[in-house]
């Protein structure tokens, strides 16, 4: 059995005291020890931000990349060793601002990743500006004004790109990240978990003490059923003073991208023999074109 | 009466099957043992405007298109008015009678036949789309050439759409054939198979470059359509489910450059194909496959810019973006073949090369050398000659062997850190788009930024030194000195040849290896030449200029073109005299 000790790193985060980043830290750890996964078996991928430093601060295999860009990483890494559980740690701004794109593509894919957003609703590392996903309005250094955009609604997408699990959950409960975290990395096809993660320097207001009157979860609402799509959408809709948390969808009926490639059926491409073309493939190639 | 060295142009609208009727031809006399070079050039739209595909038949070697025409077949008035005043002396152009009622032509000595094409399509395959298959069988018929090749090549294409349809446009061939015969007194120009040849292969760079790279192992493409790069992705999907590669379209560059990066640090050989504006998508990632060391191709078939400039185009102007791009400084191997042989060749090595010195390798093509078909040897694309060399990448065991924490990035005194693919339980490490330890952790020490960075560059010492110096083509002496890179090899090849026939003698030499530079004997080459000239196809002699900053070497005399066509001998030749 592993540990969450088994995934310790030498290194320190260098987050601020009380950020959220250590719950869902914590909760990827205890999921992974849970679902028995050694450091070698897991690939975790991310992009620029403090919560992008997540796979610094881990004993797993790890590729800290560019900006927005996490999804097409992990997406090359998944299909070159589909082994692999390959896990996408990145912020609102990585996720829901540069690689928004990449997201809506990725759940119509059904590229078997877990895509966990570290959702501080603000801009840490580059210190204090508004994200895609802060409430419009929201007074920030770029934003002295108030910001004129709505946030984008990041369940809402994923459900309408096609997403086969779809889920939030908040640093203020480990329990129920981990479960939710679990239940994503077991999950087939790809898998978005947003997650609250109070931002304790630049976000005074998205604090611990604001989502935690708010949240409920779905799993304790009577009927309410995951794999009911439209229903989902109309949880997504939900914000202000109840904001919903849990898996909001979940179907496990489309095949994952990975499992209908020809070239994977044989097994994880990286394990494939890598030779010399044979006489008669040659033959054939050279036939082509005579 | 000339035999067997002669151009034929067929033109028209797209939509016309100009291009895929050109290249059936190129195959077709080929298949009857003769040489060619075709040429398309195409709109970049779907329907009208104006097509044309050239082929120019010899039987000697071609390595370049030239600009005369001996017959052009017209199936439509347009490719008339564009090219009547290519046509040689004693060459004939035939059009469709059915669609042009005078022919708008002022010239003597050219013959002119008007043949109801569309009309004789209807009647023998029921469509009027059978006209290039009729206009064909007329050129057979008019050179004198065996029309068993090209009804080969006629059922061979036409397979797929059953025997109704093949029939058809056999009896469309036979027809034009008939017609073409009747007037071959009068047209000087002949075609004769020769029976013994060996078989020849009939394909364009885009296809060369993707065999190479399938042979060298690539099992990972992904791209984004732009012309003139997504035949490689197309081709690559083509051959993926039975050579076990990974194909995928993706929604734009950046992802497709960040997947083979992905791809590439798990352990997979993979390549993005692409096109100057796709590889300005590209550029950020790039630095990130310099950064943590993960080796990948990217294959950039160059076309006019800026922007979008002519797509369906040829130029060589993005030599210095393609050296310089992404910010910061970090090691990258360029490569510019010129021939279907060196295309070939560049597919495979590209890839040993990226994992040898484990950075980004791009491979420079332009649409010319991309599109432009010619028959080799079987043996030209060398199958024998592929090696798969993975570099300094863990085996198995070395892996099993391994204690203590591994340093993905060790400091060693080649630069290159022996790499493990991520999944072994000794072997387990994350690595950073940041500066980084040995380890891959993020590190902001000064002293280990300078160390990381020597290690990183370092590795281009050993990789300058498998660089090839540029390759002489012609006598040791000469008056002349043509400098050229990439896809002007075959133009100044023939410019080099043309020259020295008339007892005027020139060399070239061609640059494939553009990074790292191979200066020192590219300093000692041009310091032995007497006149030097470079040809390239771009607005400011960017080659010129690499080398003038490389080596200290000016050369003031420029060949340069950039009107979206390609060079040709004739253009080459008429600027040396100009200059001379």
């Amino acid at each position: 059995m592993t540990t969450v000790n088994d995934f310790a790193s030498p290194v320190r985060p260098t987050w601020c005291t009380g950020c959220g980043n250590f719950g869902i830290w914590n909760a990827l750890k205890r999921a992974l020890a849970r679902l028995d996964l050694a450091p070698h078996q897991v690939m975790l991928v991310s992009g620029i931000g403090c919560g992008s430093k997540l796979p610094d601060y881990t004993h797993a295999n790890g590729y800290m990349s560019i900006h927005g860009r996490t999804v097409p990483v992990a997406t090359g890494i998944k299909l070159a060793n589909h082994g692999l559980k390959v896990i996408c740690t990145h912020g609102d701004g990585d996720a829901y601002a540069e690689g928004l794109g990449h997201m809506m593509h990725a759940a119509r894919r059904n590229i078997g990743l877990v895509d966990i957003i570290q959702d501080n609703r603000i801009y840490g590392l580059t210190k204090g500006q508004y994200s895609p996903t802060s409430d419009q309005g929201r007074v920030s250094k770029t934003s002295p004004w108030g910001s004129f955009e709505l946030p984008v609604n990041p369940i809402a997408l994923a459900l309408a790109a096609g997403a086969t699990f779809v889920a939030r959950s908040w640093s203020g409960d480990i329990t129920h990240l981990t479960d939710t975290i679990a239940s994503a990395i077991q999950h087939r096809g790809y898998a978005l978990v947003d997650v609250f993660q109070p931002c304790v320097t630049f976000n005074r207001i998205n604090s611990y003490e604001y989502y935690r009157p708010r949240v409920y979860k779905l799993q304790e609402e009577p009927g309410y059923d995951p794999t009911d799509r439209i229903a989902a959408f109309q949880r997504a809709q939900e914000w202000g003073d109840r904001i919903p948390i849990g898996i909001f969808y979940q179907v496990e009926d489309r095949p994952a991208y990975e499992e209908q490639v020809p070239a994977l059926k044989a097994g994880p491409l990286v394990k494939q023999p890598l030779e010399k073309l044979r006489p008669g493939q040659i033959e054939a190639l050279r036939a082509e074109v005579i | 009466m000339t035999t067997n060295n002669m151009t034929i142009r067929l033109g028209g609208a797209a939509g016309d099957g100009v291009e895929s009727n050109g290249a059936g031809l190129c195959l077709a006399l080929a298949r009857g043992g003769l040489h060619v070079f075709g040429l398309p050039d195409y709109h970049s739209r779907i329907r009208g405007g104006h097509n044309f595909y050239s082929v120019r038949i010899s039987d000697q070697p071609l390595y370049s298109h030239e600009e005369p025409v001996h017959l052009l077949l017209a199936l439509n008035e347009e490719t008339i008015h564009r090219h009547r005043d290519k046509i040689v002396e004693g060459g004939a152009i035939v059009y469709d009678s059915g669609q042009v009622q005078d022919l708008p032509l002022h010239r003597k000595g050219i013959l002119a036949l008007p043949i109801p094409l569309s009309e004789m399509a209807k009647e023998k395959a029921g469509t009027e789309l059978a006209r290039n298959t009729v206009a064909l069988g007329v050129a057979a018929g008019l050179t004198g050439f065996d029309p068993a090749p090209i009804e080969s090549v006629i059922r061979q294409n036409f397979a797929r759409k059953g025997q109704t349809v093949v029939d058809g446009n056999l009896a469309a061939s036979e027809a034009g054939y008939q017609e073409g015969q009747k007037h071959a007194a009068d047209f000087p120009f002949k075609l004769k198979t020769i029976p013994d040849a060996p078989p020849r292969l009939v394909l364009n760079g885009n296809q060369a470059f993707a065999m190479g790279a399938l042979a060298g192992g690539c099992r990972f493409v992904a791209g984004y359509p732009m012309t003139p790069g997504s035949p490689v992705l197309e081709w690559m999907a083509a051959h993926a489910a039975d050579y076990g590669v990974v194909t995928a379209q993706v929604e734009d560059e950046i992802a497709a450059i960040n997947l083979i990066i992905g791809a590439g640090q798990a352990g997979v050989r993979a390549m993005a194909p692409t096109s100057g504006g796709g590889f300005s998508l590209m550029v950020e990632a790039l630095g990130l496959a310099g950064m943590t060391e993960v080796p990948i191709v990217v294959y950039e078939a160059q076309r006019p810019g800026p922007s979008t400039g002519l797509a369906t185009r040829t130029e060589q102007g993005d030599l210095w973006f393609v050296l310089r791009a992404s910010q910061g400084e970090f090691p990258r191997i360029v490569l510019a073949p010129g021939t279907i042989e060196q295309s070939f060749e560049a597919g495979w090595r590209a890839f040993n090369l990226a994992e040898r010195y484990q950075c980004p390798v791009i491979v420079l093509s332009d649409h010319f050398l991309a599109n432009a078909i010619r028959d080799v040897a079987p043996e030209a694309l060398d199958f024998d000659a592929v090696t798969i060399d993975r570099g300094e990448l863990l085996s198995q065991a070395e892996l099993d062997a391994l204690e203590g924490d591994y340093k993905r990035h060790a400091f060693t005194e080649s630069g290159i850190s022996p790499r493990a693919i991520p999944g072994h339980p000794r072997a387990v490490y994350a690595t950073s788009s940041d500066e980084h330890t040995e380890y891959g952790h993020i590190e902001e020490d000064a002293e280990n930024r300078r160390r990381m960075m020597d290690k990183r560059m370092r590795k281009l010492e050993a990789a300058v030194k498998e660089m090839r110096p540029p390759a002489l083509y012609g006598p040791q002496d000469a008056d002349f000195t043509f400098v050229g890179w990439g896809s002007t090899y075959g133009p100044l090849r023939e410019a080099v040849d043309r020259l020295n026939a008339q007892g005027k003698l020139a060399n070239m030499l061609h640059i494939v290896d553009v990074w790292p530079f191979p200066t020192e004997p590219t300093a000692q080459m041009l310091a032995a030449a007497k006149r030097v000239i470079a040809v390239e196809g771009n607005y400011s002699g960017q080659m010129a200029d690499l080398i003038r900053m490389a080596t200290g070497h000016q050369i003031a005399d420029r060949i340069l073109k950039y009107d979206g066509r390609p060079l040709s001998p004739e253009y080459i030749l008429e600027n040396v005299t100009r200059k001379a």
